[in-house]
């Protein structure tokens, strides 16, 4: 079984965003990246099928991004990925989500991979649409938001456990398969300082535009949205606060629940 | 191409979610501007009394795919089946609420379509050069920005839950069926079973009003008097990151940044300090109420209602109240 995990590189969740003054994009510059939280459980999962079992023969680690996004496939590697595939080049900045989706669908189409494990969306633009468009792409079917996963002895198929509306599918399927990964499938261990030494040892391909075959058409066929105007949040009115003790600030709270803001 | 808007109406068991009721309203108005017609499209197995549901929202149109292994959701069954209603209705926008399951599909579809797609979108508008351009919240929900869509490809978005509501009154939409005809690798996706979580606890995306607890609640048997209001409420019952890893409640019902977002009516935060995380999880819903010891925690920023004290105190007073009142 070879596997291949998907790296996004995302803004620090405590990162304060600040808009552009163009409004074109959100201020980039003294941002902390951090791999994706989604994606951390998702490295965690192929580095463990990769200890547990036998048949697991690589975890290829791949990113499209930068050259500062090296540093997000060196978290991969450290932890456990056998080598890296970093996908880099300017053509790529301006993809949609689904031009992605068909970007790394043509880079990994015959490469050999039986699972593709990533996070089940990225947590600058939240809209989790790579997995499955990526598995579309492939032809591939695919289990979103797994909390668990489980290989038949014979690591040909497996079953995995999604998680939905106060439930979870349940659900069985055979390689190749696209899984994203949802919190409770694992926690990614810490990668030690000398495993991140060792990481830069590791080998790591750089795809550009041109070694891609047939790019163009397959980009061309899907998405193409674009993002603009970027805005604050809209402000929240001032709060009220409700003095006085428990008792006499609970009413107070009911009757305001009801007669102001109508919520109850 | 026609200039109709399609509405995916998710149903599980005959039911539509409500998510998907609330996307008739931005169809209307997208269609008003299309000059064409809302056409809402229904895949499962017995779909009658969603068909019916669907119908009181005064869509044009109704079509149902149904066919027994459509009975539970499945990612390949599914596509095929909506981009079989796309191939009919050919629609200029597909609208999907943004769901588990919305979520889930709308991107295959999109790629075998060869459409656009944005997701969790708030805002819906047809821009001067005739193509959609829809708002999303972007950063959990730090910043918002807007998708412009090609014209000249379709146009696919899931809408968030909870940002327009369902209308009610119509009747008389035509109805048609479709056929499902399996494509090729759709067996391979073998959906065993839902599994119910234990109780009969409603589940924080489903709930108009959730309760949330924090670390200040001490521990699991603590959490039963955010229990108990929210029975009071019909409420869910939800947990900060904290709360959850210290094993008070399961990570099922964490609310936050790699927990569930939700966007209820009401949100009452217990004892929750506000971590940056938590409020990505959160700050969609439309009242915020805190009740926290400390009034320089971050929660207060965003509340609309706080109460500084001892949610041990203040909460079962809530509850008593909302009792009384209710006699």
């Amino acid at each position: 079984m070879k596997i291949l995990v998907l790296v996004r590189q995302v803004p620090d969740s405590t990162t304060t965003i600040k808009i552009r003054p163009d409004a074109k994009d959100i201020e980039r510059t003294g941002v902390k990246m951090v791999v994706n939280p989604f994606d951390e459980f998702a490295i965690e999962q192929a580095v463990l099928l990769r200890e547990k079992r036998p048949d697991v023969q690589s975890v290829t680690a791949l990113i499209v991004g930068p050259a500062t996004a090296a540093e997000a496939l060196r978290t991969a590697l450290a932890v456990g990925a056998d080598d890296g595939m970093h996908l880099q080049d300017d053509a790529f900045t301006a993809l949609d989500e689904l031009q992605m989706a068909a970007l790394i669908a043509a880079v990994v189409q015959g490469g050999g991979y039986d699972l593709i494990l990533l996070g089940k969306q990225e947590i600058d633009l939240d809209s989790g649409q790579l997995g499955p468009a990526l598995a579309e792409a492939l032809d591939w079917p695919h289990v979103g938001a797994t909390v668990k996963l489980e290989f038949a002895a014979d690591g040909k198929s497996f079953v995995a456990r999604r998680r939905i509306e106060g439930a979870e599918e349940v659900v069985q399927l055979a390689l190749p398969a696209v899984v994203t990964a949802d919190k409770g499938l694992c926690e990614m261990r810490y990668p030690s300082l000398p495993n991140l030494m060792k990481a830069k040892k590791k080998p790591v391909k750089v795809v550009k535009a041109a070694d891609v075959p047939g790019l163009a058409e397959a980009v061309g066929r899907v998405g193409g949205t674009a993002l603009h105007t970027f805005q604050p949040p809209p402000a929240r009115p001032a709060g009220k606060l409700i003095a006085g003790e428990p008792d006499q600030a609970a009413k107070e709270l009911v009757r305001l629940l009801r007669e102001e803001a109508k919520a109850i | 191409m026609t200039n109709d808007i399609l509405v995916f109406a998710e149903q599980r068991n005959d039911v539509v979610h409500p998510a998907a009721l609330q996307l008739v309203m931005p169809a209307k108005a997208l269609a008003a501007t299309t000059g064409g017609k809302v056409v809402a499209c229904l895949i499962g197995d017995k779909l009658d009394n969603a068909m019916a549901a669907v119908e009181k929202t005064g869509v044009d149109r109704i079509i149902a795919v149904s066919a027994p292994q459509l009975g539970l959701y499945s990612a390949v069954r599914y596509r095929t089946a909506l981009a079989t209603a796309i191939a009919n209705v050919e629609p200029r926008i597909v609208l999907l609420a943004a769901t588990f399951m919305g979520r889930d599909l709308a991107p295959r579809v999109a790629v075998k379509t060869q459409a656009a797609l944005a997701t969790d979108v708030v805002e819906l508008t047809i821009s001067g050069d005739g193509a959609l351009d829809v708002r999303r919240p972007v950063y959990n929900g730090k910043a918002f920005c807007h998708v412009s869509f090609p014209e000249d490809r379709l146009a696919i978005a899931s809408v968030r839950p909870n940002t327009f509501s369902a209308p009610a009154g119509g009747s008389g939409a035509a109805r048609a069926a479709l056929a499902y005809t399996p494509g090729p690798g759709d067996d391979r996706i073998n959906v065993q079973e839902i599994a119910r979580s234990a109780g009969a606890v409603k589940d924080v995306t489903e709930a108009d009003i959730i309760v949330s607890g924090g670390r200040a609640l001490k521990s699991e048997d603590n959490f039963k008097i955010l229990y108990e209001l929210a029975q009071e409420l019909d409420a869910a019952v939800g947990a900060s990151r904290a709360a959850c890893d210290a094993g008070y409640q399961p990570h099922s019902r964490q609310v936050g940044l790699t927990g569930k977002t939700v966007t209820p009516r009401l949100y009452i935060a217990c004892g929750i300090s506000g971590a940056i995380q938590h409020l990505a999880g959160m700050r969609g819903s439309k009242v915020i109420v805190a009740i926290n010891t400390d009034k320089e925690a971050p929660i207060f920023k965003l509340a609309d209602y706080g109460i500084v004290a001892d949610v041990f105190k203040v909460v079962p007073a809530l509850t008593a109240e909302v009792q009384r009142l209710k006699g």
